[in-house]
């Protein structure tokens, strides 16, 4: 390989074939975005004008937000938070030995790997309002169906993240505990785990983040929470509290993110 | 080392070989004896061999055929003799292999493992293990460091933090590959006098990969020189001669070997990578 010289021509004419490669690259992705932006009618200006008269009698609908039923949203509030602090919490729980089975370097078996993949594509690709609808059905109205549903739409996600982070894991200390005598769930416990720890700590802290916003939506589908309220105010077509209700939300979200990003440097 | 004690084995490999998938060979059958308190070097190039049989006296490279006979355990030949062998047979690394985010001490304590089941591991250290491990720590020189990341110590501090580990097992065998590789000379020779001196004190036995033949010469009970997969020399230091040097470090040309350029510079990089695939765990 070292030994073979190249040409000089040979170099210059590789060159130019690449740069027209790239060139024909960007063509066609930009092709492929006009294409899908005209076939959804991003595209046709016409409609698009046609809208905004509407939107901004909505607009003005809303404003000034109305704030006088405050008291009444902290609960549901409240449950919101709940909601999405256990969903992540059983989402986690149900995650790490998941991601142990899926993570390529560490499942016991190539088949296991597979059906573990297969599981947790399965549950990504659910989408957690759906999940929400099935388990209202199942077990009624409130929190409960709310909390599964984001903690089992959760799991095909943390999952998938954390059996990345063990699959980059550094190969040495696993060595190393090996040669001391350390048996598998040793090795796994005592060398891979504190490894990937802050790589779980920040998806996990994220997720939770990603929970409370979700679990806004659950509400919707009758799965409690603060979205029950604003669903509820989007019926009766009550648009100045369905504006409090956002800002509310908005706030929440604010602080949520605010503090996990306290935590995620904690757990460099 | 007394000349009038009489040598008892410790550990010994009978007609070990080690070929790697792909068909390169690491270890061409060879059986050496290694006799109870000795520190042994494995001299020789990179890409001699040395890292394979030295990997292969714990198992951590499944010998292709032959096998490895512990004077204690018996042949390495099931797990829980593997265990216990490796138990008792630490080992300090090249690249000094500690998890980076742990303490110095939590990294020592990583030596207590195979002493525990996994679910008393689970739980704190008991306090004779910790006391061992700050002791372990002291003898390196490194008691004040207990508790700062290992990330934060110097090449050399990490690579006596590993030999702390090694001493945690209360072995009776110490395998050193390339412990000096990544050093400078000034903090080679301390890590290197460091492991003799405590190796004599509590007699443990050494099997020592090296490729600086300086070190080899003023550290070594016994010299093994491997040269393309196979042993060329194996005496004492001071039979060293030019002749058997050059069987050691002057590679005769074969036509099938890589240039010698394109060879990885550690040894740890030549060894086939498991990441990609299967990460070991047993």
């Amino acid at each position: 390989m070292n030994t073979h010289v190249l040409e000089q021509s040979d170099v210059l004419k590789r060159y130019s074939q690449r740069w027209k490669k790239q060139t024909l690259q960007v063509v066609v992705l930009l092709a492929i975005i006009l294409l899908a932006a005209w076939y959804v009618n991003v595209l046709n200006f016409e409609l698009l004008a046609n809208g905004l008269p509407a939107i901004g009698t909505l607009a003005s609908e809303s404003f000034p937000p109305d704030f006088t039923n405050l008291r009444d949203w902290l609960s549901p509030l409240l449950d919101t938070l709940a909601m999405s602090i256990a969903g992540t919490a059983i989402a986690v729980m149900f995650s790490v030995p998941m991601a142990f089975l899926a993570a390529r370097n560490t499942s016991p078996h190539g088949v296991v790997f597979q059906l573990a993949r297969v599981v947790l594509n399965a549950l990504r690709s659910v989408p957690e309002l759906i999940m929400g609808i099935i388990f209202v059905a199942a077990v009624g109205f409130g929190a409960l169906p709310g909390v599964l549903a984001l903690a089992l739409h959760s799991i095909g996600m943390v999952g998938k993240f954390f059996a990345e982070a063990i699959e980059h894991v550094d190969e040495a200390p696993v060595e190393a505990a090996r040669a001391a005598g350390a048996s598998p769930m040793q090795v796994l416990y005592h060398a891979i785990l504190p490894q990937v720890m802050p790589q779980f700590a920040d998806v996990a802290i994220y997720r939770w983040e990603y929970n409370f916003r979700a679990s806004t939506v659950m509400g919707m589908v009758g799965a409690g929470g603060i979205g029950f309220e604003l669903m509820g105010s989007l019926r009766i077509m009550q648009y100045q509290e369905v504006f409090a209700i956002l800002l509310v939300i908005l706030l929440m979200v604010t602080l949520v993110d605010a503090l996990s990003g306290v935590l995620r440097k904690k757990f460099k | 080392m007394t000349a009038t004690k009489t040598p008892q084995s410790i550990l010994s490999i009978d007609n070990l070989g080690i070929t790697y998938p792909g068909g390169i060979e690491a270890l061409r059958t060879t059986s050496i004896n290694f006799q109870r308190g000795e520190f042994n070097v494995l001299l020789g190039l990179s890409g001699a061999g040395k890292s394979s049989l030295l990997r292969a006296l714990n198992h951590l490279v499944k010998p292709t055929s032959g096998k490895v006979i512990s004077a204690e355990f018996g042949v390495l030949d099931n797990q829980r003799t593997l265990r216990r062998h490796r138990r008792k047979t630490a080992m300090v690394f090249q690249h000094h292999q500690l998890i980076l985010r742990h303490s110095a001490l939590q990294n020592v304590l990583m030596g207590r493992l195979g002493y525990h089941s996994f679910l008393r591991s689970l739980m704190p250290m008991p306090k004779i293990d910790l006391e061992l491990a700050l002791h372990c720590l002291d003898r390196v020189g490194l008691a004040d460091k207990a508790m700062t990341r290992v990330d934060q110590l110097s090449g050399g501090q990490q690579q006596r933090v590993g030999i702390a580990r090694a001493l945690a097992q209360q072995p009776t065998i110490i395998l050193a590959d390339e412990p000096v590789a990544s050093l400078d000379p000034a903090t080679s020779e301390k890590v290197l006098s460091q492991l003799k001196h405590i190796c004599s004190e509590d007699g443990i036995t050494a099997v020592v990969s090296l490729h600086q033949l300086e070190y080899a010469k003023r550290f070594a009970d016994r010299i093994i020189g491997l040269a393309n997969a196979k042993v060329v020399f194996d005496a004492a230091p001071q039979q060293l001669d030019e002749k058997q040097l050059a069987l050691i470090y002057h590679q005769p040309a074969e036509k099938n070997k890589p240039a010698k350029d394109s060879q990885p510079k550690s040894s740890s990089e030549r060894l086939p990578t498991k990441t990609a695939t299967q990460l070991e765990i047993a």
